[in-house]
C-alpha cells in the first residue's frame, strides 16, 4: 500500500467517525447519552496526545493527568481569581501546559523505560498534591465550580452542545495528529520508536523530537482537561490524580498504541464500560478488572490494530 | 533530638513496609521482566484475610498463616492466568494487565470483605517503649524485625541454594538460563509466590499500626514502585534502601515541613535523584546492543 492510499484510508477513518458522530444522536434517548458520548470524545482527545508520545515516540507517561489538571484548573481559576474570560483562560491553560512540559520534559525524557515511568508518575502526583492543598486558589479537596464558556455572548452549556463541541474538537485533533504523523517529523518519531540509536545515526535529533511530542501531548491533555471542567461545571483534584493517568494509559493501550482511531475506541471502552456495568453493583470493579485483563491478553496489540490484522488475514 | 528520633522511628516503620513491597517488585521484575502493580494487593490480602479470620474466631497465628497461603495462591494464579498467557506482550501491556488484576482484586475484596477500615491487636501490647525521649510502639519493632528476618532469609535462600542460583541466572539472562536447563517459567511462578508471601506478611505485621482496608494496595504499590526505582530497578539492596529512604523522607517531611506535602517532598527527592543518577541509587546502566 503506498503512502497516498494509506493517507486516504486514514482520512477516511475520520470521515467515518464524523458520519457516525452526526447520526448517533438520533439514537440517544436522553441527555445522559449525550453526556457519556461527549466524555468519550473528550478523553479520546487526551488519549490521542498520549498516544503520540507512547505509540509513536515510544515514551511512557504515568503522569499525564497532571496536564489535564492544569487545563481544568486554568478555566476554573482564571475567571474566578484573575477575572480572565473563560476562552482566554482556556488558551492560557494550554500555553501553561506547554511551558511546563517543555521545562520538565528536558530532564525527564533523558530517563528510559521504568525510570521514565516513575519520574512522570512523580510529576503527576506532585501536581495533584498542589491542586489538593492550595485551597485558597483551587478550593482544595472539595474542588471549585467552573463558569460557563462564553463566546461572543453565547454560553456553551448542556450536554448536547458539549457533545458537538467535543466531537468536532476530536476530529480536528485526530486530523492534526494524522497530519503530523505523515510529515517528516512523524517518520522521525517512528524511527525513534523502533530504535533510538538507529534514529540518532540517521541524524534525527532524538532529544528534541521527544521533547516536541511531549509538549504536543501535554497541550492535547490540557485542552481535554479544560473541556472536561467547562462541561462538568465543577472540578476536583481527582481529575489530575494517579488513577486518571493510569486510565489514560489504559485507553491508549486498549485501543492500540500507534493507532489514532484506537484512542477513540479505548476511550469509548473505558468511559462507557463503568456506566454499563453499574447494574452489577458491588461486582462492578471485578468485572472491569477482568475485562481489562482479558482484552489485553487476547488482543495484546490493542483492539483496533488486532481487529484490523484479523481482517487483513481474511482477505485473499 | 527526641523529635528527630520520633520521626526516624515512624519513618523506619513505614519504610520497612515500603522496602518489603519494593523487594516484591524487584523479585518479580528480575524473574519475569514484569512490573507488577498488583503488588500492593498482596499486602491488602494479607491484612484483610487475617482480620476477617480472627473476627471469625480463628486464632491469630493460624489466621496469619492462612492469609499468607491465600496471598500465595492469588500470586500463583495471577502468574498462571494473566501473565503467562500474555508472554511476549510489550512492557506497558504487561503493566496494564497487572493494573487490571489489581482492580479485580480490589473489587473482590470489596465483595468478600467489606469497605471499612480494620485493625489487628498488636503482638506485644500497646504500651510505647521510651528511647531517648521518643517513644516507639512494640509493634513497630515487630515490623522492623520481621523485615530484617525476611530480607536475611531471602538473601540466604537466593545466595546459598541451587534454586536461588537458578533465580539469579534467570534474572541475568533468560535464554541462557533456559539453555542450561533451568525451567524459567517455574522461576516466574516462584517469584510471584514469594513476592505475594512477603507482601502478605508485611500487611499482617503493619495492620495493627496503620490499619487496613480493601483499598490500601493502590498507594502501597505506588510507593513500593517508587522505592524500587529510587534504589535502582532489579537491585534487591536498592529496593530495601529505597524503601527505607522513602519512609524516612516522608516522616521527616511530614514532621519538619508539612504533612500535606510529605508525598510531594518524597517524589521531589526521587525526581532529583533520578536526574542525577538516571538508573537509581544501585541500578546499573543497561548496555544497549545495536
Amino acid at each position: 500500500m503506498n503512502v497516498r492510499v494509506l493517507l486516504n484510508s486514514r482520512l477516511m477513518a475520520i470521515v467515518a467517525v464524523a458520519g457516525i458522530a452526526a447520526v448517533l444522536p438520533a439514537f440517544f434517548p436522553s441527555a445522559y447519552y449525550y453526556r457519556v458520548a461527549a466524555l468519550v470524545f473528550v478523553f479520546a482527545l487526551a488519549a490521542i496526545g498520549l498516544n503520540l508520545l507512547m505509540g509513536f515516540a515510544g515514551q511512557v507517561s504515568l503522569g499525564h493527568a497532571g496536564f489535564i489538571g492544569i487545563g481544568a484548573y486554568a478555566v476554573a481559576v482564571g475567571p474566578t481569581h484573575f477575572g480572565l474570560p473563560p476562552w482566554l483562560s482556556f488558551v492560557a491553560g494550554a500555553a501553561l501546559s506547554a511551558i511546563v512540559a517543555f521545562l520538565v520534559g528536558r530532564p525527564i525524557l533523558r530517563l528510559k523505560g521504568h525510570y521514565l515511568a516513575v519520574a512522570t508518575l512523580g510529576f503527576g502526583v506532585l501536581l495533584s498534591i498542589v491542586f489538593t492543598n492550595e485551597a485558597k486558589l483551587t478550593g482544595g479537596p472539595d474542588g471549585m465550580s467552573v463558569p460557563h464558556l462564553v463566546l461572543f455572548g453565547w454560553a456553551a452549556r448542556g450536554s448536547e452542545t458539549w457533545y458537538w463541541i467535543s466531537a468536532v474538537s476530536f476530529m480536528i485533533g485526530a486530523a492534526l495528529a494524522l497530519n503530523l504523523l505523515d510529515s517528516p517529523a512523524g517518520r522521525a518519531l517512528r524511527a525513534i520508536h523502533d530504535s533510538e540509536v538507529a534514529a540518532r545515526m540517521l541524524g534525527i535529533d532524538v532529544a528534541r523530537m521527544k521533547l516536541t511530542v511531549f509538549v504536543i501531548s501535554a497541550v492535547y491533555a490540557s485542552i481535554a482537561g479544560s473541556y472536561l471542567a467547562l462541561f462538568n461545571g465543577l472540578i476536583t483534584p481527582e481529575v489530575s490524580g494517579f488513577l486518571r493517568s493510569i486510565e489514560l494509559v489504559a485507553m491508549v493501550v486498549l485501543g492500540g498504541m500507534g493507532s489514532i482511531m484506537g484512542s477513540l475506541v479505548g476511550s469509548a471502552i473505558l468511559v462507557v464500560l463503568p456506566q454499563a456495568l453499574t447494574f452489577l453493583h458491588d461486582y462492578e470493579h471485578m468485572a472491569l478488572g477482568l475485562i481489562l485483563m482479558g482484552v489485553l491478553i487476547f488482543l495484546r496489540g490493542g483492539v483496533v490494530p488486532s481487529v484490523a490484522a484479523m481482517f487483513a488475514r481474511r482477505r485473499p | 533530638m527526641a523529635e528527630f528520633l520520633q520521626f526516624a522511628f515512624s519513618g523506619l516503620t513505614v519504610g520497612a513496609v515500603y522496602a518489603l513491597v519494593a523487594l516484591g517488585f524487584t523479585l518479580i521484575y528480575n524473574a519475569s521482566d514484569v512490573v507488577n502493580f498488583a503488588q500492593g494487593e498482596f499486602v491488602m490480602i494479607g491484612g484483610m484475610t487475617t482480620v476477617f479470620l480472627t473476627l471469625a474466631g480463628v486464632p491469630l497465628p493460624l489466621a496469619a498463616l492462612i492469609a499468607v497461603v491465600a496471598a500465595v495462591a492469588v500470586g500463583l494464579s495471577l502468574h498462571r492466568f494473566a501473565i503467562e498467557p500474555a508472554r511476549g506482550a510489550s512492557a506497558v501491556v504487561l503493566i496494564m494487565i497487572t493494573i487490571g488484576a489489581s482492580i479485580f482484586l480490589r473489587g473482590a475484596a470489596q465483595v468478600v470483605f467489606d469497605k471499612r477500615f480494620h485493625s489487628l491487636p498488636p503482638l506485644f501490647g500497646n504500651d510505647p517503649i521510651r528511647i531517648g525521649g521518643a517513644s516507639i510502639l512494640p509493634q513497630s519493632l515487630v515490623v522492623l524485625a520481621g523485615a530484617v528476618v525476611i530480607v536475611v532469609l531471602l538473601w540466604v535462600f537466593i545466595d546459598r541454594t541451587l534454586f536461588g542460583k537458578a533465580v539469579i541466572a534467570t534474572a541475568a539472562n533468560r535464554l541462557a538460563a533456559r539453555l542450561v536447563g533451568i525451567d524459567t517459567r517455574r522461576m516466574g511462578s516462584f517469584s510471584f509466590a514469594v513476592s505475594a508471601a512477603i507482601g502478605a506478611i508485611a500487611g499482617i505485621l503493619v495492620t495493627p499500626i496503620t490499619l487496613t482496608s480493601y483499598e490500601v494496595g493502590t498507594l502501597l504499590a505506588l510507593k513500593g514502585f517508587a522505592a524500587a526505582m529510587l534504589g535502582g530497578m532489579g537491585s534487591a539492596v536498592g529496593a530495601v534502601v529505597g524503601g527505607i529512604m522513602l519512609g524516612l523522607l516522608e516522616a521527616f517531611a511530614a514532621g519538619y515541613l508539612s504533612s500535606q506535602y510529605k508525598d510531594a517532598v518524597a517524589f521531589l527527592v526521587i525526581l532529583i535523584v533520578l536526574f542525577v543518577m538516571p538508573h537509581g541509587l544501585f541500578g546499573r546502566a543497561k548496555i544497549e546492543r545495536v
